[in-house]
């Protein structure tokens, strides 16, 4: 017997508002991506054995999500500044593993400025960028992520680059700063780059626990709410649309950094003298 | 740090070796004048003695920092100016939020906007009525000499850390830029408890989960504001803290705090030799605000001017302690020598207000 393809297509909804609690820590639309990319983390954590000495540091919306529902010691921080305090709790627990959930927001747009100053001060941390081309906690506003053209909440007629600009790339900055030990961008929407993004994640955390330098993941995900796509066609949005402005691969993977100066410079400069004794 | 040496140093410098004799981990800081000098000192001592100097990429990165640190169980701080200031205050309030203690030290040099760069108490109700938003206090100190700034500083990270409440050193650049002999030591105010709500990943608590309230208000929003109201109180009844000079047969009282009242306390002297019997009153927590004390003398005395270098912003909180039950004057930032940023207010200028009020 064949079946028959449902008459209307399945248009996902935000979660139900039952309490504060849900809204803020509880979960995903359905079709959501992020839920597979909470697993990912999980299944990471638990073979690095690193559960106990992780410490997440979240800020809002649905990457910041991410963080409640893993069970470890976590901060919680404005929105946005989830790397600037990632930085200040890795350099006083060094024997932990910091990691910072983050999305379109709160990595390119408000945190810019955190997220370019803590890769170039290699901070041993890890970021989890999860890149769904839109603000999805907000209700589907733009975001420095959405596509040119694209319809959001706040761009009704459109992305228009001339008003609103391009879409900011996450993972080809971070590669452009010496303090990144690692940057790739990947996606989870088949079972082979499920598989790529288990192991790029293992890669980012072993580069933090290598002490090597800063890393960073961007992981492409759905999100059916604000696309309104239904969630298959939203796999099919990420090869036809995301993928094209979002090329994945790894743009950065070094085993060390140098670290070291010309010590011709520490000559040059200027300094404030001490104060004479007496 | 046992022991104890008089130097002469910046009230900046003294603000720094304040942190440093209270065993501050951490200073994250961010340049703006009239208070580089605290981030060039921090960054030539801390490295010294082993600690983390990091200047940072904005004042919202470096109160993040002392949050993050602060989080963990570390003492850290940092210092800035008003329009610095105001970008701490997003973390200001999250950290009243979290109860996370922290010390943050304003050298205020007017405004609003960019202001000026020299002396200024405009950053009052900023930094007493909580600054940013949701409804918290932050413990206010304002120190009127380089020693002040030493011990105040000190004094500053035990309240932080005993009440879990952010604590701001809020001083300006005429006390900041003055060259004054300084007495260094370490204060001991007492123990404070075990920072049993420190993020430092369950392998240092033997596998076990956060205590950290990840989230109180969100359980209990009434009772979180509650229990602050209940915290602040304890505040105010323990921690309120003044001095007085020759209050005692005072015919008017001059209310000012910070470099003001250094001059103020000039103006009594001048004023006494002229045979006009003026006493002052200084506030040394400017929240909480010792309205009971100023309530009690202006009630006595019969009059009160309040002398600040702003268009009067303290002024209100006396106003608010005296009921309207005695007449409050105000001498603002129109006692300046000069009508310009660079301008300050003087003892002459303050007994000419007296003379005029009398």
């Amino acid at each position: 017997m064949k079946k028959e393809a449902p008459a209307k297509k399945v248009i996902c909804n935000m979660p139900r508002l039952h309490d504060g609690w849900m809204l803020a820590f509880a979960p995903w639309c359905p079709g959501c991506h992020i839920g597979i990319i909470n697993r990912l983390l999980c299944e990471v954590m638990e073979e690095l054995d690193i559960q106990d000495r992780a410490i997440g540091t979240m800020g809002l919306g649905c990457s910041a999500a991410l963080t409640p529902s893993i069970d470890t010691d976590r901060v919680w921080t404005p929105h946005g500044r989830e790397l600037v305090v990632a930085s200040a709790v890795k350099r006083f627990v060094p024997q932990s593993v910091v990691y910072s959930t983050v999305g379109d927001g709160a990595l390119l747009a408000i945190g810019a400025a955190h997220f370019l100053n803590t890769a170039a001060r290699g901070e041993k941390i890890t970021v989890i960028f999860v890149n769904n081309g839109g603000y999805g906690r907000t209700g589907g506003q733009v975001a420095p992520t959405t596509l040119a053209g694209m319809k959001s909440t706040t761009t009704p007629y459109g992305r228009d680059p001339q008003v609103t600009g391009f879409p900011l790339h996450g993972a080809e900055i971070a590669a452009a700063i010496k303090g990144v030990a690692y940057s790739v961008r990947v996606t989870v929407h088949t079972p082979a780059n499920y598989r790529q993004t288990k192991r790029a994640i293992k890669t980012a955390f072993q580069k933090q626990m290598d002490g090597i330098g800063f890393s960073i993941v961007e992981i492409l995900s759905a999100c059916p709410t604000n696309w309104q796509l239904s969630p298959v066609d939203s796999l099919e949005f990420i090869d036809k649309w995301m993928i094209p402005e979002f090329p994945l691969g790894e743009f950065k993977n070094v085993d060390s950094i140098d670290y070291s100066f010309d010590p011709e410079l520490t000559k040059l400069g200027m300094v404030i003298r001490e104060r004479p004794a007496g | 740090m046992a022991q104890t040496e008089t130097v002469l140093i910046s009230g900046m410098e003294a603000v720094g070796w304040g942190g440093i004799y209270a065993g501050c981990q951490a200073y994250f800081g961010y340049p703006i004048t009239p208070q580089s000098e605290i981030p060039e000192f921090m960054s030539r001592e801390m490295p010294k003695l082993g600690r983390l100097f990091l200047q940072t990429e904005d004042e919202i990165a470096a109160v993040g920092m002392v949050y993050g640190a602060a989080m963990t169980g570390a003492r850290a701080m940092t210092s800035t100016s008003c329009p610095g200031f105001s970008l701490m205050q997003e973390f200001i309030s999250f950290m009243a939020s979290f109860e996370c203690p922290g010390v943050i030290v304003n050298v205020v040099r007017g405004g609003p906007g960019t202001g000026g760069i020299s002396a200024a108490q405009t950053d009052y109700l900023q930094a007493t009525k909580g600054g940013g938003h949701g409804g918290y206090r932050c413990i206010v100190l304002a120190p009127a000499s380089a020693q002040e700034c030493f011990d105040l500083t000190q004094l500053a990270f035990y309240l932080s850390d005993k009440y879990r409440v952010v604590t701001i050193v809020l001083s300006e650049a005429a006390v900041g830029q003055s060259l004054e002999p300084v007495e260094l030591r370490t204060l001991d105010f007492g123990p404070l408890p075990e920072k049993d709500w420190n993020v430092r990943g369950r392998f240092q608590r033997e596998g076990k989960k956060q205590t950290l309230p990840a989230s109180r208000m969100w359980a209990s929003y009434v009772g979180f504001h509650q229990e602050q109201l209940q915290k602040y109180q304890r505040i105010k009844d323990i921690e309120t803290r003044y001095r007085t000079y020759q209050v005692e047969d005072a015919q008017i009282l001059l209310v000012a705090y910070g470099y003001v009242a250094r001059m103020a306390q000039e103006a009594v002297s001048m004023a006494r030799a002229q045979g006009l019997r003026l006493g002052l009153l200084r506030p040394i927590t400017l929240w909480p605000f010792p309205g009971g004390a100023i309530k009690e003398a202006a009630l006595r005395i019969g009059k009160v001017l309040v002398v600040e270098d702003s268009s009067g912003q303290m002024v209100e909180d006396v106003e608010s302690a005296v009921q309207g039950q005695v007449p409050v004057h105000l001498l603002g930032c129109w006692g300046r020598n000069v009508p310009t940023p660079g301008g300050i207010i003087y003892p002459e200028g303050i007994l000419e207000e007296v003379k005029s009020l009398s």
